[in-house]
Parts: structure tokens; sequence; C-alpha cells
């Protein structure tokens, strides 16, 4: 916001998100937040102003409050506006759809508000986190009005817009914007004044809101239940105040386009005057479909498009007044699919205002579902359809439809006017690119007369993530809303990106090529011969620089960010060098001044040497190498994984037809192994001669990639030359070797294994038995190494001793290589459970880190073992998953009843000695299970022979596996338990049913990006609670405790193994439920990840995070603390992180005051605790189900 | 009558002859304004030392890049936040408020390791009110390739930069190997010291036998640590009669304060007796000395510095050789 009252007009650099965040901080009071992508970043923001003071437009500072889920923050949002402040939301997809039962009643009493939606796919066959309008399309029969923003600009106006009609009006509003097209394009904003918000936001329409607030000294009453004899006639009784709603919007839009000269309608239409055929369409794509109109009205065609802003009330008079008298067909598109219906929302719309005008023909399509690109060509087969002498009255666009054939082909020929400048740039998630990408849409954008647009492609990885920039820029506003195909200028910042993916094919003829190369001149030979023939054929102008090593000169270490960037400005020209030299050294300033002198000075170096260190690339006529680019996965991975997956992992899913995609959503497990992506830049190194058999490091490593086996020497017969092995000391079984194997492929060097190796030479103190050593020294010989090792036999699991870390280290993981942060401390619990149970474990799985790492695609970590068994995984959503995993228990514990019932009932034909001891088996250990599936195999053998000619035989048949006891474990994070699902979670522990709970406790929203939870210790920093958060962390294991009969335990992995293991075991064998709190390091605690592990025991040492069991119905005494009082003050454990650490430097006051408060919290929870541990208690155990 | 113990200082008035010097007591403003309440005539705030704001800002630097390309992130996961007490920020700001909140000077310390950056650190704490500047001139000379006279130039050229970006006294804390003291501390005077800190203390690794590891543990002072400083304080007082001379080290009772004026001390510094007993310790050590100085009928401070200076004393070679054979011979050791 400026707070200039003229004309003059200001230009900002902004996304979606925060232009329309900054009008609704401006113009609420109470803000009521909750983090879901791809909002997430609007409360972000308004929380930080919020905790900066930044008042708003009253000069009050917002109340920005985040709540237990959306639920609650609707909840929140409806009180505070019931009470007469003005009140609004962020949000997006499933948040949305938990603030539906708000949203009636908000509506149903007239009342205004504000939720400002980032549209977002809903889940359905699978989660999405990309942008379509499913979500708010489940939202237009809430009685909301319905405002859709198709651009940054007009995120920020029809903020504004919201804000001022739901006053005007009393019916709330949610103005939507496109998830990610718009809501993280960084475009070039004209940004309203003060002036314009107090102009349109008029002070007698605040002043009737609060007037007609809750209040005992006028005292009305609201929410009453009405009864038959008047419920209808109420509900028509506001229909003059919807009704006023389109007359009232199109004021607004009046007195906006009078102050600011950007004039908006309720619907608008662009193109020929004359036009007979005319696309529909709401949201970002109006910006591709713009652009596709002009061009072919430029060639004569008698085109338009009509750009719906309003959607609800939908505004029938104005959509007839915009479409052109000679309209004959109407093509109408929907970022919806709603299946079953005759047509989508906006057709369905468009065929009822047209009722009343009949004639045109009226089609329908959908596009751009998660995301999908819209672009040009696409565009214009929705005007070619139109032009059919019989169109497909219902249609998708952007796809190939090889099912039921309703795909459009794009005319792959057709181009729109290119009146940019374009730049693509491919870079790792950890290298800064993105970064520095949006710096200089900024530092563009903001040059006088300059337009610029920024949007960014990420994949889901988060480690070795893949990111493409994507930036136009000219002369002119871009309104171009899809990704650059042809660009001028293109930037390879990783080299090994140009093998694994299609890169400076984006390029145009005669293009500029910059490519980040540790090979110098010799870089040519180094490229893939597909890579040579776009540089050859389309005489791309190619230079090169070893970025690594000028940021490394610079001390910048693997961030190369400032040196691609003044690289870019150079050979782009789209600056004067020196002019773009001083605004990059400004940006990084602004970027990097928070973060010391230091990091400023050496990003300034590295800007410095960057120009100089460019080299031309000299390239030969044509291509001379002979290595190949996206190299196919191995046979062994199976068809579907190799033209499905395999189109995926090499960025060509967009080009796979609807045939070759499941159905239901359900995929292959175990296909992480096939994706491999050798991102270690160290490898761990194992000295046999040191290794003192613990196992700790394959239990701890995050990724999977250190494993252990123990091999007969037989079985080592023809190991490569080099593959290490060492005795193994076991009396019961004397002449074993032990092997530690690294996965090279799959490590992603993050170190934690050496860091908790307690190995060490005697000679040499440094050394131990795993040491990280320069990746490109090893991983040849271990990549034969490791395939050798995964072919030798697996332990035999009757024989491990499961109960000790050596032994769990040595059982098959089932779930492996995972995408999850390098160093992330949720995954080795994951590990682990796999190891003891995965070959009978059903995992209901809530929305977040561990359902990303656990289920994203392209590939999946949970893997099966070589029966075929392994994990079987599901999501349903981030709030259920406690009553999700509860149903599955249900399920499983009622067929296993009933094979049970129908053995007893073919007890005959099955025979009695094999039917009771099928009932009668004792599956309390692997032996007992192994013994029961051989049992179970003959009970099929058996059946098999009946089935024919027995119901019941064949009934049983199809549960026969259930007899084999299943172990179901509910996983989520802290937000998931502490916050969204606890009610759930609280019910499934009241439930007695046999259930097992983990949470991976990060203390911190870590998905979505590091927001406070209930989790959130006391003086730590985190979004949503930048001030440092001031309530202690909820006692969620205490809680639990209070039922009696719930096995609770707390454990840190990276502390103690042993007892992160014997309370898994214990929670596995206990009847009832169970659940398991696990301190989980991540990157938001402000760590050095590399010590992930072993920084857990200064969290256990300092009573942080004491470690206990609670077990129920034991010797009398349920709680066991399983670690020692408090050695250390909690105050020197919180200052070696950052999330503590910063606060301190921030605000050291509040932080002394918060560090004495979470001593004082320790303390009194470690004298607790000791008091509960003595504390006797015997409640009856759980019946056992069935 | 009472004995006048005001002394001065780098040319500041002093109430009394006993400063806090740097330590984690004088890294609060709770403790200094304790420290200033129990008669601490200055306090030495904790050394900036170049090399922990590097790490600490580099540090967070990694850390803030951690997660900022992830597609649900809006950023880094840590939050933005203004933080005015990074690195250099915090020895600033501590200056910054020490200065409203005390009457007594207050000392700001530094030690850097690079050449542009003495001059920068140095105006930052000068600009932040800071009364005098003390350079800890620390350097662990491990690398073979560097002599001593190299280390010794660094050290005046050090000196020398930070006298001109500043305007303020500025005191030289020295460590006690040099080979040629005298001269270094002319030189160091030359190059602009307007007084000397007798000595700096090292600190040196210990092992755990039991976790073998490295322990860098902070050992405290011992009264007989001060001999070594007296010595030199006495030696250098005749040979620089006009510079400000502070001992350090070992000042754990009025006697060590005696002592240190005796040889020719300005003003004496303790930092272990506080930590040890708290800054209520400085009030019962000036109690101690004036105790002292009026049993033996001393009118002030002024009288009885560097009466027993080696310049002063009728026979200096106590000073200069310290009779170490008398010494070995007769057993007297300790």
């Amino acid at each position: 916001m400026t707070g200039d009252n003229g004309p003059v007009t200001r230009w900002e650099t902004l996304d979606g998100n925060e232009a329309a965040a900054r009008v609704a901080h401006a113009l609420s009071e109470v803000l009521a937040i909750y983090p879901i992508t791809p909002s997430s970043a609007m409360g972000e923001s308004a929380d930080a102003w919020s905790a900066a003071g930044r008042p708003n437009l009253w000069g009050t500072v917002p109340d920005v409050v985040e709540l237990q889920s959306e639920a609650g923050a609707a909840g929140a949002l409806h009180g505070a506006v019931t009470k007469g402040t003005l009140g609004a939301t962020f949000t997006a997809s499933q948040g949305l759809l938990l603030m539906l039962p708000n949203m009636y009643k908000i509506a149903g009493e007239l009342t205004p508000a504000v939720i400002h939606v980032a549209a977002r796919t809903l889940a359905t066959h699978a989660l999405s986190i990309f942008g379509d309008h499913s979500d708010v399309m489940a939202a237009r029969t809430t009685g909301w009005a319905m405002l859709c923003a198709s651009s940054v600009q007009e995120a920020h106006d029809f903020a504004l817009v919201a804000h001022a009609a739901t006053l005007r009006t009393r019916v709330p509003f949610l103005h939507f914007f496109d998830g990610f097209r718009t809501s993280h394009e960084v475009n070039s904003v004209q940004v309203l004044a003060e002036a314009d918000l107090r102009a349109l936001v008029r002070e007698e329409d605040v002043l009737a809101h609060r007037a007609r607030g809750l209040t005992p000294d006028a005292p009305i009453i609201r929410g009453v239940a009405e009864n038959p004899d008047t419920f209808f006639q109420a509900a028509e009784a506001a229909n003059p105040f919807h009704d006023a709603v389109p007359a009232v919007v199109a004021e607004v839009l009046d007195e906006l386009a009078a102050r600011t000269g950007r004039r908006y309608g309720l619907v608008d239409y662009a193109g020929a005057p004359d036009a007979e055929r005319v696309v529909v369409v709401m949201g970002s794509a109006t910006g591709c479909l713009g652009e596709t109109v002009d061009e072919l009205v430029r060639r004569g065609e008698k085109v338009g498009l009509v750009t719906v802003r309003l959607f609800r009330p939908f505004p029938v008079e104005a959509f007839l007044a915009a479409l052109p008298p000679t309209v004959r067909a109407i093509a109408v598109l929907d970022r919806i699919k709603e299946v079953g219906a005759p047509a989508e929302p906006l057709h369905a719309d468009v065929l009822v205002a047209l009722s009343r005008r009949p004639g045109p023909r009226v089609i329908g399509g959908r596009y751009g579902l998660s995301s999908k690109e819209f672009t040009p060509q696409m565009a214009k087969a929705v005007f070619d359809e139109l032009a059919a002498a019989e169109p497909r009255p219902r249609f998708t666009v952007g796809i190939v439809d090889d099912v039921t054939h309703l795909s459009l082909t794009p005319d792959h020929a057709f181009r729109v006017p290119e009146d940019h400048l374009s730049a693509v740039f491919f870079g790792l998630g950890s290298d800064g690119t993105v970064g520095a990408a949006k710096n200089s849409v900024k530092i563009i954008g903001e040059q006088p007369d300059n337009f610029a647009q920024g949007y960014f492609v990420y994949d889901s990885r988060k480690s070795g993530a893949v990111t493409v920039s994507h930036l136009r820029f000219g002369r002119t506003p871009v309104r171009a809303t899809y990704l650059v195909d042809r660009a001028d200028f293109v930037a390879v910042h990783q080299f090994d990106l140009l093998r694994t993916m299609k890169t400076v094919d984006v390029a145009r003829p005669g293009a500029t090529l910059l490519l980040n190369s540790p090979h110098g001149e010799d870089t040519w030979d180094h490229l893939p011969v597909e890579v040579q023939a776009e540089i050859a054929e389309k005489r791309l102008r190619t230079w090169v620089i070893d970025a690594e090593a000028v940021a490394k000169a610079a001390g910048l270490g693997r961030r190369i960010n400032t040196v691609m960037q003044p690289c870019f400005f150079y050979l782009s020209g789209v600056l004067p060098a020196d002019e773009a030299v001083a605004a990059i050294k400004e940006s990084v300033e602004k970027t990097y001044g928070r973060r010391g002198r230091t990091v400023v000075e050496r990003n300034f170096a590295a800007v410095d040497a960057a120009i100089a260190a460019l080299r031309p690339l000299p390239a030969a006529l044509r291509p001379t190498s002979t290595e190949h680019r996206l190299p196919p996965l191995p046979e062994a991975a199976g068809d579907l994984v190799r033209r499905v997956t395999g189109a995926m992992l090499h960025g060509q899913g967009d080009l796979l037809p609807v045939s070759a995609l499941p159905v239901d959503g359900a995929w292959p497990t175990g296909t992480a192994k096939w994706e491999k992506r050798g991102i270690a830049a160290e490898l761990p190194v194992w000295d046999p001669s040191l290794c003192i058999d613990c196992g700790k490091c394959a239990v701890v490593c995050p990724h999977t990639a250190i494993r252990i086996k123990l091999a007969d020497p037989v079985d080592l017969a023809g190991a490569p030359e080099g593959f290490l092995h060492k005795e193994y000391k076991d009396r019961a079984h004397p002449g074993r070797r032990l092997v530690v194997q690294v996965a090279p492929d799959d490590c992603t060097g993050c170190g934690i294994c050496s860091d908790i190796c307690p190995a060490r030479s005697k000679s040499e103190h440094k050394h131990k038995s795993l040491d990280m050593a320069p990746a490109r020294d090893h991983r040849d010989a271990e990549r034969g190494n490791f395939a050798f090792f995964l072919g030798l036999p697996e332990a035999d699991r009757t024989e491990v001793r499961a109960d000790q870390v050596k032994g769990v280290a040595q059982l098959q993981p089932l779930f492996e290589f995972s995408l999850a942060c390098s160093g992330c401390g949720e995954t080795p619990y994951i590990k682990t459970l796999t190891q003891l149970f995965g070959d009978r474990m059903i995992i209901a799985n809530a929305t977040g880190c561990s359902s990303i790492f656990g289920g994203n695609l392209p590939t999946t970590p949970y893997t099966t073992n070589a029966d075929g068994r392994g994990p079987a995984w599901s999501n349903s959503l981030f709030e259920d998953n406690a009553e999700f995993g509860l149903g599955m228990r249900i399920a499983q514990d009622l067929q296993s009843a009933e094979a049970r019932r129908l053995l007893g009932v073919l007890r005959a034909q099955v025979g009695a000695e094999l039917a009771d001891a099928l009932l009668a088996a004792d599956q309390a250990d692997e032996a007992g299970i192994a013994a029961q599936r051989e049992r179970v195999a003959r009970l099929k053998a058996v059946l098999a022979g009946h089935v024919a000619t027995d119901d019941a035989a064949r009934r049983l048949l199809s549960l026969a596996d259930e007899l084999v006891d299943k172990s179901v474990w509910i996983i989520g994070g802290d937000g998931w338990a502490y916050d969204i699902g606890y009610g759930g979670l609280d019910h499934v522990l009241g439930s007695g049913r046999n259930v097992n709970i983990l949470v991976l406790d990060t203390e911190v929203y870590s998905n979505t990006g590091g927001q406070a939870s209930k989790a959130s210790p006391r003086g730590a920093t985190a979004k949503f609670a930048t001030a440092g958060k001031g309530t202690a962390k909820k006692d969620l294991g205490v809680l639990a405790q209070a039922y009696g009969d719930v096995y609770v335990a707390q454990l840190a992995i990276g502390a103690n193994q042993q007892q992160a293991v014997r309370a898994m075991l214990e929670a596995q064998a206990w009847p009832g439920p169970s659940l398991l709190i696990a301190y989980s390091t991540c990157i938001a605690h402000g760590i050095d990840m590399a010590t992930s592990m072993s920084h857990q025991a200064e969290a256990v040492a300092s009573g942080y995070w004491p470690l206990y069991r609670f077990r129920p119905g034991g010797d009398g005494h349920p709680l066991h603390l399983d670690s020692r009082a408090p050695s250390m003050p909690v105050r020197d454990f919180m200052q070696s992180e950052a999330r503590f650490a910063m606060l301190a430097r921030a605000n050291p006051t509040r932080a002394e005051e918060l560090a004495q408060l979470a001593q004082a919290d320790a303390d009194e929870r470690w004298h607790y605790y000791s008091q509960l541990a003595g504390m006797e208690r015997g409640l009856p155990a759980p019946k056992e189900e069935p | 009558m009472r004995p006048d113990l005001s002394t001065s200082y780098l040319g500041l008035p002093l109430s009394g002859p006993l400063m806090a010097s740097a330590s984690p007591m004088t890294g609060r403003l709770d403790s200094l304004l304790a420290l200033e309440a129990a008669g601490a005539s200055a306090v030495v705030l904790p050394s900036l030392f170049e090399e922990e704001v590097l790490a600490e800002e580099s540090q967070l630097a990694e850390l803030m890049d951690a997660g900022e390309d992830f597609a649900e992130f809006s950023g880094s996961p840590l939050p933005e936040l203004e933080q005015p007490d990074l690195g250099a920020g915090a020895h600033v700001n501590l200056v910054r408020r020490a200065k409203e909140q005390l009457r007594i000077p207050v000392i700001a310390s530094l030690n850097a390791t690079r050449p542009g950056s003495w001059q920068r650190y140095a105006s930052q704490l000068a600009d932040a009110g800071a009364d005098a500047l003390e350079l800890n001139l620390y350097t662990m000379a491990a690398d073979p390739s560097v002599g001593a006279a190299d280390v010794e130039l660094a050290h005046l050229a050090a000196i020398e930069a930070v006298k001109i970006a500043v305007d303020i006294p500025l005191a030289v804390k020295l460590s006690p190997y040099y080979s040629a003291m005298s001269k270094f501390a002319a030189l160091a005077v030359d190059a602009g010291a307007d007084g000397l800190v007798l000595f700096n203390r090292f600190y040196a690794p210990d092992l755990d036998l039991e976790r073998l590891s490295l322990l860098a543990r902070a050992d405290l002072s011992e009264p007989d640590d001060q001999r070594i400083a007296l010595r030199w304080l006495g030696i250098l007082r005749g040979q620089l009669p006009e510079v400000g001379l502070a001992c350090t080290s070992g000042v754990h009772s009025g006697s060590e304060i005696i002592k240190a004026l005796l040889v020719g001390a300005d003003v004496a510094c303790t930092a272990s007796a506080i930590l040890r007993r708290g800054p209520e310790a400085v009030a019962v050590m000036l109690a101690e000395a004036e105790r002292w100085m009026t049993a033996h009928e001393y009118t002030g401070v002024a009288q009885l510095r560097g009466s027993m200076s080696a310049a002063s004393v009728e026979d200096s070679s106590a000073y200069e050789r310290a009779q170490y054979q008398a010494v070995l011979h007769s057993g007297r050791y300790a």
C-alpha cells in the first residue's frame, strides 16, 4: 500500500498472495488463519506485518490468530464478524471445505466477511497442491458472493473490491485467484494507495457493521433454531441483499476505475465486436485466451473472450450484455471436473443464462486441472472446435484422452506474437536459482517503463528438487499465463540436469545459452548428444562458467545464485551490466542484510567475480557425443514403471495419455529404487577394522542408504573386488560376515551415519568406521558393491534379535530412498517400523511431510520383500487420519473375525488339526507369524478344492490372509496430532482398539513451511509465531496417559535407539491403542542437519525431551522414565538451535523471559513425570479383538 | 581520613582502582549494573571476535537457505526476522545499552582477523558510544609460514589502523609471549596505543579422557597468575611513564590491587573473582585495598601508583632476572 493520496501510480513487483494479503491486512481487524498451500504465504505475511506493528487503515494492528484447523479459523472468523469487527481469512483446497459449514452460517446471517482463496485442487484419487477451481466451486452454494481475479493485479484490486462490497452488501465475499499460477506468479503491479482503500471502504458501512455486532448493551439473539413454519420464508427474506450484489460490485468497480483507471466489469468482453465464436472463462486462463483472441482477430477471425469476474451471484444480465449479438457458438471452460453433472458449474450457469436468450450453441470443456498448462495452442483448439460443424458438447483440453476421446488437439503451429523477451532457468532447490530469478524479475520490473513476470515450477522432492524459473520482460505488461516455450535466454544452473531432463530444448533458434559447467573448455565433450544437437541446430550462443568455483572462492559454498545472476544480465543485455550489478548488489543487501555483513560481502564478491569467469563455448557444428540423456529405467522396473513413472521422472508426464494412468489412484509401491539420483557430494566410506557391529548407522540413516546384512562366507563368492566385510561377533552363529554398504545413488550425503558412528580409530581420533569422503572417488565402485549387496540373502526374521538395535539394523527395510530433506528426522522412525513390522503393516498417513515423502509421485519409497509383502499405505486427509486408521483396524478386525467364524464352520473340510492350529495360533513373534503364514498357505490349498461347490469356502479363501495378524499404524505429524486431528486422535485413543499411532513431532508445520503448531515449544520463533511462541508445548503424552489403557511412549531415536525400538515393539504388542511421540529434527529447527540425530541427545540430556514409556497393565507402575534427570540447562540446548537463537538476537528481553519460562517448564515437567513414575495405577487391559 | 581511591586510565577519570574486565558478567545489563553498584570504576565488555561473528552469520545464512525453494514453502521455514543482535550487532548494541544505563566508562573490546575489519568494527563500537576501545591482540601463531616479526607487524598495523579510524582512547591488551616485550610495548604506543593491558589469558585445550574429546574450558585465574604481569608492569611503568597501564589476570583480592598499583598500574582488572563470587566481590576487594592503604597510611592511589616500579626501587634486578637461580636453589617455590 502506498501512503500517497494523489493520482501518481506506483509499480511494484509482487506475487498474487502478497498482492491480496496487503489489502486484507490493511482492511481487517481480525485475521483467523491456518496454513495450507498455496495460500500459506498470505497468513504468514499478515502475521509478520502484525508482529512488526503494521497497522490497518484505521491505525489498529490487526490481531492475527492461528487456529487448530481451517474449521477453527472459520469459527473464529464467524465469531469475530458476529461481534462487529472486520474479519478475513486465507485458505485453499481442503481448508476451504472445512470452512463450508461456517460459510453457510455467515452468509445466512448476512454478516460481512472475506475469504481470500488461492484456488487449489481438491484431493480425489490423489492429493495435489496445485491450482484449479475444485475448491471454490464446492463453496458456490454457501451464499457467499464469489469474485474471481485473473492476474496478480486483479488479486490486488479485487481484494479491495471484496472488502468494500461485503460491507456495502452485507453478503460475505469469497475472493479467489488461481493457486500457483496467480498466487505465486511475480508480476508488475500498480499498487493501490491508502486513499483508494479509504475511498472504497466507506466509513458508514464499517460503523453499520459494528453497530450490528453482538453486544449485551443491546442484545439480540442469533443462531436460533427455526421450524417448518418459518425457516423457508426466512431463507427467502435475504433475497434482496443477494440480488443487490451485482449492482453494488459494479458500483465499486466503477469507483475503482475512477480512481485508478483500471476498469473491470462484472463480466468483460474482449475480441471482435462481431464475434461469432466466443469462449467464456474465469481465472488466469484469461491471460492466455486474451492473447489468443487478439492474434485470431488480427488474422480476421470473428472470435471473442468473455471473462466472468463475479461468479456468485451469477450476473445473468451482465453476462448477456457482454455477449456480442453476433455470437453463434460458445465454449465455456471450467477449471474443475464435476463428475456426473450434465455440465461443469460455469458451463451450467451459462446455459441457464442463455435460456433467456436462446440462439448460440453452447459447449463446455475442462482445462487446467491441478495447474495443467493452458497455452495459446490449446486456446486455439477451443476456437477451432467451435468452428466445427458438430462441435463436441463436452470436451477436455490440455491432455490426450485416448479412453473417452474427449480431448481437443492443440494447434501446435499456432503462435501468438511474442512481445517480450523471455528466459528460463533450470536449477536445484538448494542452489538459490528461484531466489535469484525472483530478484531478477524485481530488478527488471522496477526499472522505469519496464514490465516483468516470473513464474516458478517446482517438483516435490525435498532433497535434490529441480526448479524451473520462467521469466518474461518488456515494455508492455505481461499477461501470458503459461510457461515459456521459446526462450531468448536459457540457463542451466546444474550440469547434471542436461542429462536427466529436457532443458536447452526450450531455447529459440539463435538464443543465448548459459551452462554452469565444471568442465571448462572441455564442456562440449561432456554434453549428451541430444543437447549438442540442439545447440548446433539452433545455433545457440553458448557460454559456460564454473559457478561452483566462483562461489567457493567467494565463500558461498554451493549457493551459485549470485554468480549466475550477473551473467544473465550481462549476456541477455536486458540492463546495462553496471546498472545490473548495482541493482543485484542492492537486492543482495535487501535479501541477505538480515543475515549479516559477512554474507552480504561474500555475495558481493561473487557478483564481482562472475562476469570475468564467463567463457564462450567453442561448439562443434554437429553432435559428437555418444552419450544420451534421459536414460530409460532398467527392464526390471517393469512395463508400467518404465513407461509411466519413467516419463514422469524425465519431466515428460504431461505427454502421458489418459489410458496410461490408473483409474483409481492405485499405484505400485517400491518405485523410489528406480530413481537413481546420485545427489550426494560425499558418501560414507566404511572401515570394517574399526566397526563394532552396533548398527546405529543403519538405524538412523534418514534415506535408508546405509544397509547392513550378515552373510555366510559362501554367499560372498563372486563379490566385486573391494567389497568389504568383517567378522560378526555372534556366538550362536560363528563365522558370519557383517557387511555395511552404502547405496551410492540414493544417499544424500547428509553425514548422519558418520556423525553417529561411535567407532573411532585409536591412532587417529578423527577417523571413524564411517567417514564421509568425496562421492566422485567412490560412487562407481560402490555402485557395483551395492548391486552385489542387494543380491545377498536377507536376514531370516525368525533368527534376528529384533529387540536389539544391531538386530533391527539387519532386517530388510521396506521404506527406502525417500525424497525427504537431507538429514530428515522423521524417516528413521518409519524405516525402523517397516523393518520390524513392514510385511504386515497397514498405514494410514496424515497429509504432511510424511505423506509427501511417503506418497508423492513420480516415485514412492514404501516397498516389498521377496515374498511381495510390504506396507500397504494410504492417505485420506490431514484432519481425519486417526479415524481413517481406526476404520482400517475395524475392517481388519471384522475380516479376521469373519475368517475365524468361517473357519469354524468349515472345520471339517479344512481338517480339525489345521483349523484349530489356525485359530489358536500365537503370533506374538516372527516365528509365530511365519508359522501362521505357512498354515494359511495350507488352508488356501485345501480351500481351493472346495471353492467351486462351497460358498463358505470361497468366502474364507478371500479372507484367509486376514488370519495372519496385521499391524495397523496411524502416522502423521504434530500439526495433525496436536491440532487439526486432535479430536479424532483423542477419540481413537479412547476407543480401546488395537491401533498404533506414530506422531512425528517436528514441533512445527514442516510441510507447509514452518508454521507454529501447539507442539511448538515456548521461546521458539516460527511462522505465525514470529515474535516467539509464548505458550508452552502441549503435553500430548500426558493427555493420552489419562485414559489409563493407552500405551504411550516418548522417543528420540537419535538419542536412544534402543529405547525407540523397545517402544515400537511394546506399542505393537499392546492390544489396545498405542501412541508413540517421536522427536523429529527438522530443517525448521535451524540446526546442522548432519547432526540431526546426535543433536537429539542434547534434547534428552537437557530435559527438553524426556524419554519415557507408559505401559498400562504391567507391574502397576505404568510410567517408566527412560532418560536421566536433566544434566544440562535447557537454555544451552535452545541456544544451539536457530529457531530459539534468532529470537534472542531479535528480541533479547522477550527471549530471556521465555527461556526462563522454558527452563521452568522443563524443571516442572521432570518433577511431574518423576512423581508420575512413582504412581500406582491398575486398569483392566483392553479386550483383545475380536 | 579515608584514602582517595580515584585514579585515571586512558585519560578517563575512574572512581576507583578496580575495573571489571571482559567476561560473561560484562555481557549482560543486569550484571553490568550490579558491577557498577559494587564499585567497579569501569567495565570492559566481552570481546567482539571477528571469527565468531563470521561463523554466526555464515551459519545463519546457511540455515536460512534450507527449504527456500520448496513448492509449499514461501521462503525459509525459519521466519525472516530482524535480528539486530546478529553477529557484531550484539556487541554494538550492548555498548549502546550499557552506555544508556551506566554512569561509569564503558570500554569495548575487539579481536579482528583481517586488516579492514579492525577499523570497521572499531568504528561501529565507537559510534555506539564506547568510552574507550581495548584491542584484544590475540593470535595463535600456529601457521608455520608466519614468523614472530610477521605477527608483530600485523599487530602494530592493526593498532595504527584503528587509531586512525576512531577518536576514542585505545588500549591494547597484550599477550605475555612477545619475545621483546619492552620494544613491542614501545612500538605499540608509537602506533597509537594510549594504554596497555597486561596480560591476556589464553585458554588451552584439555582432554576428556572418558569421552575422548577435546575440551575448550575457560580456566579461571589464580592470584599467582598475577606475577608475570607485575614484572612487566614494573618494568614498563618507568619506560612508558605517560601510558595508561592496566593489570589483569590473578586479581582476586585487595592485595592484588595494591600490588598492581605499587608496580605501576593505573588500574587493576578482574574477571575471575567476579565469575566466582559475583559482582559483590568488587566491593569486598575495594574495601580490602582501602583497609590496606589506611593501615599503611597511604593518602590515595596517586601516591601508591608506581612507587615500587623498576624505576622506583633501589635494585631492579628482581624484575629483570627474578633471581631464577637463587629461587631454584633455595627451594622456596610454592
